[in-house]
């Protein structure tokens, strides 16, 4: 069978609320669409798992990058101290481990904080000033009251006029084609 | 058997009578709230009250300006300190400021991570509030060290001296703290910003506020695959903010603690100092945000309920501060150290006896009003009672600063301590700054949190409600 090649993103329906969103998402999921993104002014729980988001990178990253805070800030006194520049006062131990602590702790915070903050926006692929889910005139509403579905191009089962009818069969408010 | 349909649960709410009122006021929808809140910045005037309050503080914003160029040229002489008193206003301020921004983080982070929903109406706001705070706090430490222009050898730079800082001095600590402390601040805000300035980029008719809101929300779509992330990344987020901002206020008070000096040298000190910061922080969340939400008209998302609930956080945190208080003066007696005793004796009866009554009226005896409900839902009272509090903030910084080192050990030593108009000015200054800073934020960005409205209207709340609670089949 001879797949043809749409010029276009993707075939978006507009919903009213976050439960006939999910409604949709589930459908169309039943209906054997995988490539498809849902969109909404809140974050809805319940769609990780009918969209498959499993992505737990941003907790692993945070991770990775407390622990680089943790040896950078332990690194840095310990070197400082010892090798760099070492004071002796008093006969005190030149790596004096309770008195690093504070110093340590707040360069955990600062890299894994960062850390999450970086790779969240990464992760997203932001920033990215264009993307074609934009040309939808009415996608404004995206970030006001409407939730939207929108299934892509790249589904393996896409085809323009089937899409557009189960859509049209979710009783949504619109339906649109995506320009790319 | 009587059957339990929980497809149909809602939100556990408490009664009127214990909540005083909703969250968000009836009537509202997704697109109401959105276009109410983005308004303020897209399309409202710029009023002749707005500017007129923009040039006072902008004006009372100059006395820091010239104070600090003053004290660029003349060096710190022109402070009233001394020897013994070296610290002075600068580090009561640094300490009063810094404590100021604790309840912003307090309201994003540890209300977050409890749970406490009505925090989506304020945590915006205090952030905020947190952020030009925290401004005004690091401005001291650098103006203190007489050579603010060198300030930068406290941050640990190799150079061609090959010196380091002194690691193991909670002053240095203190650089450490703080400046992650803002860092992390403005991350947290920005982060949480992201989706509401989309909002403002969709909904904005002018072409520089599409660029500008454009830009500055990254692209953000609202995708379901950006907000499980975004989601999982302000929990990390508040659970980092979280000990930190635990850890902030208790290396501040170890500026204090790890010192010898009588009245300082207390292990009380870092709960303390802690419980102290947040309770001014909210009696200033309450300060600004009482005019604020009077003047944009934002009574319908800033509801009583929050007014009494921080108000009861207020009196909360405001009897750890007197048990605080009650404990000094218990040491000073049954440590049996002489110089510990004459301290406590020195702060109640000595030349600065006003300021610690006026201290103890203050934060002791006025939040003291706050047990009535009826006060607690009159703005206007809530708001004296706020400023009185901030007030008394102040002047515990300035008796635990100035009383213990005025006198310490050796009567030869003793010295008194007085303001000179240079010290005044700085902090006046300081004031002006953050209100500016306050003036132009309302104006160019959305002062409360739209998406974390959206998330406690009713239909959103109660659809969440209803698809966690596991359907159970009647029981025949």
């Amino acid at each position: 069978m001879i797949v043809e090649q749409p010029d276009i993103h993707g075939i978006m329906a507009e919903f009213s609320s976050a439960e006939e969103l999910i409604d949709a998402v589930k459908a169309a999921r039943d209906a054997g669409y995988h490539k498809m993104d849902a969109y909404s002014p809140v974050p809805v729980e319940e769609l990780h798992d009918l969209l498959h988001i499993h992505d737990n990178r941003v907790s692993l990253f945070t991770l990775i990058g407390g622990l680089c805070g943790t040896a950078t800030g332990f690194g840095l006194l310990s070197w400082t101290s010892s090798l760099a520049y070492p004071l002796n006062i008093g006969g005190r131990p030149l790596i004096s481990v309770p008195m690093f602590i504070p110093i340590t702790f707040e360069t955990t915070v600062l890299f894994a904080g960062l850390t999450a903050a970086i790779s969240m926006i990464w992760l997203n692929g932001l920033p990215m000033p264009y993307h074609p889910v934009f040309n939808v005139d009415r996608f404004a509403n995206a970030s006001r009251n409407k939730f939207f579905l929108c299934i892509e191009a790249e589904d393996h089962k896409f085809d323009r006029k089937k899409v557009a009818d189960f859509l049209q069969s979710l009783d949504p408010d619109e339906v649109t084609e995506v320009a790319n | 058997m009587e059957t339990v349909d929980l497809s149909k649960a809602q939100p556990v709410e408490l009664p009127d009578t214990i909540q005083v009122g909703p969250v968000v006021a009836h009537g509202h929808t997704l697109a109401t709230v959105t276009d109410k809140i983005a308004n303020v910045v897209l399309r409202r005037k710029i009023g002749f009250g707005w500017v007129f309050g923009l040039l006072i503080v902008f004006g009372i914003m100059q006395l820091l300006v010239v104070s600090a160029g003053w004290l660029f040229i003349k060096g710190v002489g022109v402070w009233g300190i001394n020897i013994p008193v070296g610290w002075g206003f600068a580090i009561v301020n640094f300490v009063w400021w810094i404590g100021i921004g604790h309840a912003g983080t307090l309201i994003s982070a540890i209300l977050l991570l409890l749970n406490q929903s009505w925090r989506n109406s304020i945590n915006r706001f205090a952030e905020a509030m947190t952020l030009f705070a925290v401004a005004c706090a690091g401005m001291f430490p650098i103006l203190h060290t007489g050579r603010p222009w060198l300030a930068y050898w406290l941050m640990p730079i190799p150079n061609t001296m090959s010196l380091w800082p002194q690691f193991r001095s909670p002053l240095d600590w203190d650089v450490f703290a703080v400046s992650t402390y803002l860092t992390i601040s403005l991350v947290f805000w920005y982060v949480g910003l992201i989706p509401d300035l989309a909002s403002l980029r969709d909904q904005a008719k002018k072409r520089y506020q599409q660029v500008t809101f454009g830009i500055l929300s990254l692209g953000w779509r609202g995708s379901a695959f950006h907000w499980s992330r975004f989601e999982k990344a302000s929990l990390l987020l508040a659970g980092l903010s979280t000990p930190l901002v635990v850890s902030v206020h208790t290396i501040v008070s170890f500026d204090f603690a790890v010192g010898i000096v009588p009245g300082w040298h207390t292990t009380i000190f870092p709960p303390y100092f802690v419980a102290g910061a947040i309770y001014s922080g909210f009696a200033m969340v309450l300060s600004l945000m009482i005019p604020v939400r009077k003047f944009y008209g934002m009574e319908d998302f800033i509801t009583m309920r929050h007014l009494n609930n921080m108000a009861k956080l207020t009196l909360a945190t405001g009897s750890v501060v007197a048990y605080g208080y009650i404990m000094e003066a218990f040491y000073g007696w049954y440590s049996a150290n002489t110089y510990e005793f004459f301290m406590i004796k020195n702060r109640m009866l000595g030349p600065y006896a006003p300021a610690y009554w006026t201290l103890i009226l203050c934060n002791v005896i006025t939040p003291q009003f706050l047990w009535s409900k009826k006060i607690r839902t009159s703005p206007f009272t809530l708001w004296v009672i706020s400023l009185v509090v901030n007030v008394g903030m102040w002047l515990e910084r300035f008796v635990i600063v100035v009383t213990s080192l005025h006198r310490d050990f050796l009567p030869s030593s003793w010295q008194m301590y007085y303001p000179t108009i240079w010290d005044i000015f700085t902090y006046v200054g300081t004031i002006g700054f953050f209100l500016t800073a306050i003036f132009l934020f309302i104006r160019v960005l959305p002062m409360i949190s739209i998406f974390e409205i959206r998330m406690l209207l009713p239909s959103v709340a109660r659809e969440k409600a209803a698809v966690k609670q596991p359907v159970q089949e009647p029981v025949q």
